[in-house]
């Protein structure tokens, strides 16, 4: 059975427009010890996937409108507040974009790691400064015994994201959700967060959920891709699959668009896809992305196409392959 | 790193200890303080008894260094004693009035939507209320007691403090690292005491010196108006009571005068060095 599996998530967020659909009927799963890439671009419901998973949407405005979500045989949806906080941090944990910001500025680092080991894990005060220190060597921060009484602020925005992940993972979580965790980065401290967070997994097992719109980290990291559009999974596979055969029109546009996917002469502009994501508030009958398909068709505007299964573990939100 | 790594509390102390006007403040606080505490013992005389003949001008009797009042009580016992209950109403009013403040401001900037709106009405109904009638309508209620008068001024002084606390829970409730604590299973009241308030702290210890100076005065009001307890000597309670005489023996009520304007100017002093040492925006000036 998966670790985890989002069955029909669906989530609205009511806004001064109207309602706004953000997740319409997701579903993704992922196995033990793997990695799944969330891709799509800015708006898509990468990270209202990943938070409504962990219950974590604000509310108001946002409502989980239906759907299951199914992690080691727990429905999280039906659980309490109260359960629900033991599965935050101890056996789901996330890291985000800004490390600059994710961190208390009022307490160092240490205190910070120790203090989800100290509430999910019930240690004694000094064995969880211990045990962060151990995490940031995990997270190869060096010198770890002076640096775990240090502030945020002593540490580069590549060492708080470093600290982050120390944080995330010192409770031994199953899951670890990653939302675009290199962002605020430069791209050879991407590089190290990326290889590191590849390496604790094969060490720990721990199965990572990696959003992120960068095309180049999916192929190198992830075991599957589930690509999202306007609030919907459009396209989901194994990695391998979708680079070598991109089924749906976007991800086809969103392989194109990954610098160094095929080389581009000197001058030469780079794809893109024509068009923005649509408004989410006036949804129309059809799919959400016909107005931006090369290969539109009539029906495309007149009807949402199915999630059709062209092969085992694949799918495909498209006209263009429901048989 | 070269730098020695400083907590933020020793770093605050050293911009704190730099800034000569709040040391001033401090010294001064500190004299008054060592003044109430050790001077009636030390001086032996009590502020309630007749000590000389009525209107003695100070300095012309060697006993009577500050002079007697109009009932020729001794000046020096009560300002030596009376500050004991100015600035002991002083500190629990502003004890309570943070209390409130903070946790009033806490959970309206935290919770948001009707909380907060219900919360914030309620704070500008306290604060359009004239805060020395209401403070005095309550002392008349009850019979006048240093409890009564520290609940009294702690229920009219919290709204500055609400308002603060609840601007800074509402900055601070969605930064990333509340939500990054959040994520990691942290509770409400988790994140409010021991994520939140932490980085809320220091306007909000700002706010509560400033508050102790405020505390003090109003607490001289009220004595002066003669709402208060008429049985514990204070500052406020020798200027009330020589006020009718204030002509005739202008000592007994400058002496006790001259202590809350040092009182209050030390706190306030204070206050504006903690303002400077505890936000991080001033210190590279």
């Amino acid at each position: 059975m998966s670790l985890l599996a989002v069955e029909d998530l669906s989530v609205e967020f009511r806004t001064r427009r109207g309602v706004a659909r953000v997740l319409d009927r997701v579903s993704l799963g992922i196995e033990r010890g793997q990695t799944l890439g969330v891709v799509g671009e800015s708006g898509c419901g990468k990270s209202v996937t990943a938070l409504a998973m962990l219950r974590l949407i604000a509310s108001p405005p946002g409502r989980i409108t239906g759907g299951r979500v199914h992690f080691d045989g727990r429905d999280l949806l039906a659980l309490s507040e109260d359960e629900m906080r033991q599965v935050r941090g101890n056996r789901v944990s996330m890291i985000f974009q800004e490390p600059m910001t994710s961190l208390n500025p009022a307490y160092t680092v240490g205190d910070q790691i120790a203090e989800s080991v100290r509430l999910h894990q019930g240690l004694t005060r000094r064995e969880a400064i211990e045990r962060a220190a151990q995490m940031l060597d995990a997270v190869s921060i060096p010198d770890p015994a002076r640096r775990v009484h240090e502030y945020p602020h002593q540490f580069s925005g590549g060492m708080r994201q470093r600290v982050m992940i120390a944080m995330a993972l010192a409770c031994q979580p199953d899951l670890l959700v990653a939302d675009e965790p290199t962002t605020a980065l430069d791209v050879t401290v991407q590089a190290q967060i990326f290889d590191l967070i590849s390496e604790l997994r094969e060490k720990t097992g721990t199965a990572v959920m990696l959003i992120t719109h960068d095309m180049g980290a999916v192929a190198e990291m992830t075991d599957r891709v589930a690509v999202m559009y306007a609030g919907h999974v459009v396209e989901s596979a194994a990695v391998a699959d979708v680079l070598r055969e991109p089924l749906h029109p976007y991800t086809r546009g969103l392989i194109a668009c990954a610098p160094g996917a095929r080389t581009v002469a000197p001058g030469q502009l780079l794809d893109e896809i024509p068009g923005t994501v649509p408004s989410l508030v006036e949804r129309g009958a059809g799919c959400l992305f016909a107005e931006r398909c090369a290969h539109v068709q009539p029906r495309c505007r007149a009807e949402l196409p199915p999630h059709s299964e062209p092969a085992p573990g694949r799918t495909v939100m498209c006209w263009l392959h429901t048989q | 790193m070269s730098t020695e790594a400083l907590s933020p509390w020793r770093e605050a102390w050293r911009v704190f200890s730099s800034n000569k006007a709040a040391v001033l403040g401090l010294l001064m606080l500190a004299v008054v303080a060592a003044t109430m505490v050790f001077g009636p013992g030390l001086y032996g005389v009590s502020a309630f008894d007749i000590a000389g003949a009525p209107f003695t001008a100070p300095f012309t009797d060697p006993k009577l260094w500050l002079g007697t009042d109009y009932l020729g009580r001794d000046v020096l016992a009560g300002v030596l004693i009376g500050g004991r209950a100015t600035v002991l109403v002083g500190l629990s009013a502003a004890a309570v009035a943070v209390t409130i403040g903070v946790t009033i401001g806490a959970l309206a900037g935290y919770f948001g939507g009707w909380v907060d709106l219900a919360l914030s009405r309620v704070t500008e109904l306290f604060q359009v209320l004239p805060a020395l009638l209401f403070a005095m309508v309550l002392v008349t209620l009850f019979r006048p007691s240093l409890t009564v008068v520290v609940f009294a001024i702690g229920v009219v002084a919290w709204t500055g403090t609400a308002r603060l606390a609840r601007a800074e829970f509402l900055r601070l409730t969605h930064l990333e690292f509340a939500n990054a604590a959040r994520a990691l299973g942290a509770g409400h009241l988790r994140l409010m005491l021991r994520e939140i308030l932490p980085n809320a702290l220091p306007p909000l210890i700002v706010s509560a010196t400033l508050i102790v100076g405020a505390a003090i005065l109003f607490e001289a009001g009220l004595s002066f108006l003669g709402l208060s307890d008429p049985n514990v000597m204070s500052w406020g309670l020798m200027i009330g009571s020589n006020r009718r005489n204030i002509l005739e023996c202008w000592w007994a009520v400058t002496f006790p005068g001259a202590m809350i304007f040092a009182t209050v100017l030390a706190v306030s002093l204070i206050g504006d060095g903690l303002n400077d040492a505890l936000n991080p925006k001033l210190h590279l000036r």
